[in-house]
């Protein structure tokens, strides 16, 4: 039976959902929820990963250090785990810090033309004897070769697997299969599949990575995250078990930490709204959301036209501050 | 007058877009070209222009000291430790491009008298030279500045294999120089690199938290910064604000480049390259002033 390493952004993917507010009881209690299930990795964080509490993507209710030490006190089984994005976080600032924590996994994450960004941290992270992932975000902007170069660039750095996000919900499992299965055919490490579920195919194209050869998925609980939300962890662990895999998770503890998660860390469960299909259609990244809805309503302009507008001008995460540029340039057409 | 006899060190995208404008200067002139390797398309261009070349790195300046006053540093931040111990002891006026921090920080538009009282004028970053001098304003018009951040995006076509290596010491040297010129108590830099073709120009947002915004004395403030930054860089404009948004001063500011040596796209690489040749040009119309033992080391 084939196995597949299942990692849960649930309380940093989840933490977009929320604008950055998730507390230290809320991360404890989860965190406990997901130890008792046995989940392999459990990503704690501000939604755009280490040190990206900021006025451009929005402030986090707790510092790093509180989310990542609560975590750690209430994980026992499961692996700790961080994204690192280099341009919001450095070395000797948070990365140097998180590991004395004690955190265990590091994903370093780049915009997918752009491994090169992430060979110091990747590098610092394997010297530390820590499990290193290079993650390639909103991996739809980029071909399947292009993909497979910089997945290269990040293996060479010192990646033990590399994982693409459909950090825009964009994918249909024909565009995920032609991925996975060029990146299975040019690495030798494993690969791995982050979904978001825009277009309703978070779950669909997590099991399309797999056919093509992925043995990483991620997933959180109720599908908790940026924009519609990811692939839904316990439906992943369900389906998966359904068609042979194993993932050493509890099915009935699973449910229950997304049943929990629900009560306790939910103001809203994750639905696909109107306007996250636009965002989906227009490729703009899932954590632009909330910016995209609040700042459309305070100058009163569509915010479908300002998804679309963001997508032609290819902007991609981190970028947030061109949502208000947009919106005034839409303001100052409608006055013509 | 003469003009002030200048070196450039690092023969890269920086170096020679220096060169190029350095031609155009009527203070300074470039002596010597300097880099690792006589074959880089930089030191094609200067034996094109008719410059003296050296492959010796600093070495071409210890085997001849007397050839230059000012040497540009436009190498990395490792490499510019290591050239500015020899070059103090030369008695060398150094402009360092990279962000070593070695030296007093210069932005032209805000301390240009006071950069040239230091023997090591650091130019900051290219998101520093657009940053800075609005994250000045907003510490000038306000009591209490609790937060400034500041957020650069540039084309990835613009940011070479140094730039990408040095992303934590351009974020480390940004936040120094917005928390020296604006007084903010916390600072933060964040740098995007964006693939997009066309090349998008180098954009950069500055955000305050304030207790009391002054949108209307900052604004007054901001658009004669500009035709300030104008004089020195003049693709420099106001794009957004200041507007007062979700509680939060914005400012959003472009740089377009002359489009010498880069593509005009690269503002990010003009800007700094417009502000030391602005420093250096300072040094020149003082020069006569100005003297080994009056700098500051």
């Amino acid at each position: 039976m084939k196995h597949i390493l299942i990692s849960d952004p649930t309380l940093r993917d989840g933490n977009h959902a929320v604008a950055h507010q998730l507390s230290a009881s809320q991360v404890a209690i989860y965190c406990q929820a997901a130890d008792r299930a046995a989940i392999p990795i459990v990503e704690v964080g501000h939604g755009n990963g280490l040190g990206a509490s900021s006025l451009q993507v929005g402030e986090s209710l707790e510092t790093d250090v509180v989310l990542l030490e609560t975590a750690r006190k209430h994980l026992t089984k499961s692996k700790l785990g961080i994204h690192v994005i280099p341009g919001f976080a450095t070395i000797q600032r948070d990365l140097k810090r998180a590991i004395e924590i004690g955190v265990d996994v590091i994903r370093v994450a780049s915009h997918c033309t752009e491994a090169d960004i992430t060979q110091r941290h990747l590098g610092f992270a394997r010297e530390k004897g820590k499990e290193a992932y290079g993650v390639l975000m909103m991996s739809h902007m980029a071909s399947p070769e292009l993909l497979v170069e910089e997945a290269q660039k990040m293996e060479l750095y010192g990646a033990e697997g590399i994982i693409i996000m459909d950090s825009a919900g964009a994918y249909l499992p024909s565009d995920v299969i032609e991925r996975i299965a060029a990146l299975v055919d040019g690495l030798s490490v494993p690969v791995g599949f982050h979904g978001h579920n825009n277009l309703g195919m978070g779950i669909a194209n997590s099991l399309a990575a797999v056919d093509a050869g992925a043995t990483i998925l991620d997933g959180t609980a109720r599908g908790f995250g940026a924009g519609a939300g990811n692939a839904q962890l316990e439906v992943l662990v369900a389906v998966l078990s359904k068609l042979g895999y194993t993932t050493g998770i509890d099915l009935y503890k699973v449910l229950d930490a997304a049943d929990i998660a629900e009560k306790e860390i939910m103001p809203l469960v994750p639905i696909i709204k109107s306007e996250s299909i636009v965002s989906g259609l227009a490729g703009v990244f899932s954590g632009f959301s909330k910016h995209v809805t609040r700042i459309s309503n305070e100058y009163n302009v569509d915010q479908r036209d300002v998804y679309f507008e963001l997508g032609r001008r290819k902007v991609v995460a981190g970028q947030e501050d061109l949502i208000i540029e947009v919106v005034l340039d839409l303001v100052k057409l409608k006055k013509k | 007058m003469s003009k002030l006899r200048v070196a450039i060190l690092g023969s890269g995208n920086i170096g020679t877009d220096l060169l190029i404008k350095i031609q155009r200067s009527s203070y300074l002139e470039c002596v010597l070209f300097i880099g690792r390797n006589l074959s880089s398309p930089g030191m094609a261009k200067a034996i094109s222009l008719g410059v003296k070349v050296s492959d010796q790195s600093i070495n071409a300046i210890v085997k001849d000291p007397d050839c230059c006053d000012l040497v540009f540093d436009a190498t990395s931040a490792k490499d510019a430790f290591h050239h500015w111990a020899i070059l103090k002891e030369l008695g060398k006026i150094v402009v360092d491009m990279t962000p070593a921090k070695l030296g007093g920080l210069s932005i032209p538009a805000v301390n240009l008298e006071d950069s040239i009282t230091n023997q090591n004028v650091n130019m900051v970053t290219c998101g520093g030279q657009a940053s800075i001098p609005i994250a000045y304003l907003i510490g000038q018009t306000h009591t209490d500045v609790e937060y400034i951040e500041v957020v650069s995006s540039i084309s990835s076509r613009s940011a070479g294999p140094a730039t990408r290596l040095n992303l934590d010491e351009y974020i480390d040297t940004t936040e120094e120089g917005v928390r020296q010129f604006s007084g903010a108590k916390r600072t933060k830099a964040i740098l995007n690199l964006n693939p997009a073709d066309p090349c998008i120009d180098m954009q950069t947002t500055i955000f305050a938290k304030v207790k009391n915004p002054d949108i209307e004395g900052l604004t007054k403030a901001v658009k004669a910064m500009v035709k300030k930054i104008n004089t020195y860089v003049p693709g420099y404009q106001l794009l957004v604000g200041p507007i007062y948004e979700n509680n939060r001063i914005v400012v959003m500011v472009k740089a377009q480049g002359l489009g010498d040596y880069l593509p005009k796209y690269a503002g990010n690489l003009d800007i700094i390259n417009c502000a030391a040749i602005a420093v250096a040009e300072e040094y020149a119309k003082k020069k006569d002033t100005i003297s080994d033992q009056t700098l500051n080391k």
